[in-house]
């Protein structure tokens, strides 16, 4: 073997808190287009978003992130409602989901970015934290806190959403949503009501998902593109609708492009997850946790 | 109306552009007028797919770039010196003569070649996603935009992320100014993609993308053969957009991946159809032309970025007030007139 396995085990390492970090992105779109068959390819322009607002208030009036993602959370949620308001009245009702909601949400996403490349220019940003800098050591094995505190956020806040959806009465409407509408309608519940909340929460955790990017990397209003295939292609490789499926996913393509920036070169990692897309949707359209 | 006279129309149509264009006596005219008619093709093209079988190609600019990266690298064969070796034992040689012959091929050569290999990347996306939702497939293609871009910055051959330089020929075939032959160029393939674009629709082909469109499932279980349509569809629209974007090294004469990859053409070639109407080779046309011209006067008058912006509220204006586009609108108007 040529290869020294201290350099494979911290490229490894690497891709566990990058595929930690790479689950607070998907999740969302878990949610969206694995639960409410929402296909919200704009999703990670509001992830951006999110990022340009932490950053604003960070070098503002310093601000830990996180904590100002915490806080936008209400805010992108409110929005998410009105999207899905948006998107009911004008496709959902009208019975033509496929060909124009996906225009739209193209729409949502070319405008987001456009509007912060006129805003703010093309320049990266980032924040400033106190665990930017610093790194764990273990022996030979490095933990940069950089990438530690989001993967651990990232798994709070899955570990929160898998409680709400399988616990409570609400996250259980809104799986009830996925599987039976009508049967729903039946019922006298209101599947609409139900699924916008569920779309204003996929929304909610792109703010957090956003400042844990640019945690990680500064970031311009075009990274967001980098981000469509990989977010899409964990959700497919995890299973459509399965929050565990997402996180196993996560890791999984976290690992691979970690080894393969570490072995080939990080201009190689983008075409990781697309060969992840295309081989799952060859050979296993279900996913691994797949319905 | 029979497709050969249509195209016999549309050939008229096209050379009294042509003529007229000629009284301009305006080099920016030609210019401007290149990437208008740039637009009618790749909108025409993204309308085959995504207007006739209802599946959205998100991945336009990566099919066009395909087109102008082929240019490119068969350019760039002058520079090559032609042995083939492997660990300096020397195989064979390919004569000098022969790369630089090869890399003088004329641009309706190079637009055959770009258009086949973006035809092929259509062809194996579709196989490998086309079998399921539509959504994946747009969800494929979106992806497949970012990793040809990888591949193409990453390939130094063709200039990586420093971009390429094209030296135009001295003088251009047929009319003499360069820029005048590009446009002609242009304006034939447009021509032809529109003839394409119309034929399909009145054909057995075209009314077998409109059941996959209308209900796949029903389509199918009437024995319409689906995949073999979605990826005759795929292939086709593909090549086109390939097609629109084989000149094009030689129309900007330096291009690096950024440009080549725009988002400026992934947002026009949806927006242009959709803004037009989906159902009709009129559609795309109309869009092109409206949305095209609007453009280039923006870029003119206040700047490229707000342009873009401009084209993003269009799209998502006319997706949600006028689902059929402006051909809708119009057929609309009509019958309530007729009622």
């Amino acid at each position: 073997m040529g290869i020294p396995y201290e350099l494979l085990i911290n490229a490894v390492i690497a891709g566990l808190l990058l595929g930690g970090f790479y689950a607070a992105v998907t999740l969302g779109v878990s949610i969206s287009f694995g639960i409410l068959d929402i296909v919200n390819i704009a999703h990670p322009a509001f992830i951006i978003l999110g990022s340009y607002i932490a950053y604003i208030v960070n070098s503002k009036l310093g601000v830990d992130p996180i904590v100002v993602s915490i806080v936008m959370a209400p805010a992108f949620y409110a929005l998410g409602a009105l999207i899905y308001q948006v998107y009911y009245v004008s496709f959902e009702k009208r019975g033509q989901e496929a060909l124009r909601s996906l225009a739209f949400f193209f729409g949502l996403l070319f405008v987001t970015e456009v509007t912060l490349i006129l805003v703010f220019g093309v320049d990266y940003r980032y924040v400033e934290a106190a665990y930017i800098g610093p790194t764990l050591r273990f022996g030979f094995v490095d933990l940069p806190l950089r990438m530690l505190v989001p993967c651990l956020m990232s798994i709070l806040l899955f570990l929160a959403l898998q409680y709400f959806l399988s616990r409570s009465f609400l996250g259980r409407a809104i799986n009830a949503v996925a599987q039976d509408q009508l049967a729903l309608k039946l019922m006298a519940a209101d599947p609409t009501r139900i699924k916008r909340i569920a779309f204003g929460l996929s929304i909610a955790t792109a703010a957090l998902a956003g400042a844990l990017l640019i945690i990680i990397q500064p970031v311009e209003p075009s990274v967001g593109r980098e981000y469509i295939g990989r977010v899409f292609a964990i959700c497919v490789l995890g299973g459509l609708g399965s929050l565990p499926g997402t996180m196993i996913g996560a890791v999984l393509l976290g690992v691979v492009e970690s080894l393969t920036s570490t072995f080939y070169g990080p201009s190689w990692a983008p075409a990781v997850a697309f060969g992840f897309l295309l081989l799952t949707l060859a050979f296993r359209p279900a996913g691994i946790l797949g319905r | 109306m029979r497709s050969s006279w249509f195209l016999l129309c549309a050939v008229a149509v096209g050379a009294a552009v042509f003529g007229l264009s000629r009284l301009v006596q305006s080099e920016y005219f030609f210019f401007a007028g290149y990437v208008v008619l740039q637009y009618i093709v790749l909108a025409t093209a993204w309308n085959i797919l995504g207007g006739y079988t209802g599946y959205v190609n998100f991945g336009s600019a990566a099919f066009f770039a395909i087109g102008a990266y082929a240019s490119v690298a068969i350019y760039k064969l002058r520079t090559l010196s032609g042995v083939v070796a492997i660990d300096d034992h020397v195989l064979f040689e390919i004569p000098k003569a022969l790369l630089v012959w090869l890399s003088d091929l004329p641009i309706p050569v190079l637009i055959v070649i770009g258009g086949m290999i973006a035809g092929l990347v259509g062809l194996g996306t579709g196989y490998l996603t086309l079998r399921l939702r539509g959504a994946f497939f747009a969800i494929a293609t979106l992806a497949l935009a970012v990793v040809v871009q990888t591949l193409i910055t990453n390939w130094d051959y063709v200039g990586g992320s420093r971009g390429a330089y094209i030296l135009r020929p001295a003088s251009a075939p047929l009319v003499g100014n360069y820029i005048e032959y590009l446009f002609l160029i242009m304006l034939s393939l447009a021509v032809i993609a529109v003839a394409a674009a119309r034929a399909i629709e009145t054909s057995r082909l075209g009314y077998g993308f409109a059941t996959i469109r209308d209900d796949e499932l029903a389509a199918e279980a009437s024995g319409v053969p689906t995949l073999k349509l979605k990826l005759i569809a795929t292939t086709l629209s593909g090549a086109f957009m390939g097609m629109a974007g084989a000149p094009l090294p030689y129309y900007v004469t330096y291009l690096d991946p950024a440009s080549g990859f725009s988002l400026a053409y992934a947002v026009n070639s949806i927006a242009m159809p959709l803004v037009g109407g989906t159902t009709t080779w009129v559609g795309p046309l109309v869009g092109a032309i409206l949305l095209g011209t609007i453009q280039q006067i923006a870029t003119v008058t206040i700047s490229s970025a707000v342009n873009l912006l401009i084209v993003g509220l269009i799209l998502i204006a006319f997706v949600i007030i006028a689902p059929n586009g402006l051909v809708g609108l119009v057929q609309g108007w009509f019958r309530k007139k007729d009622t």
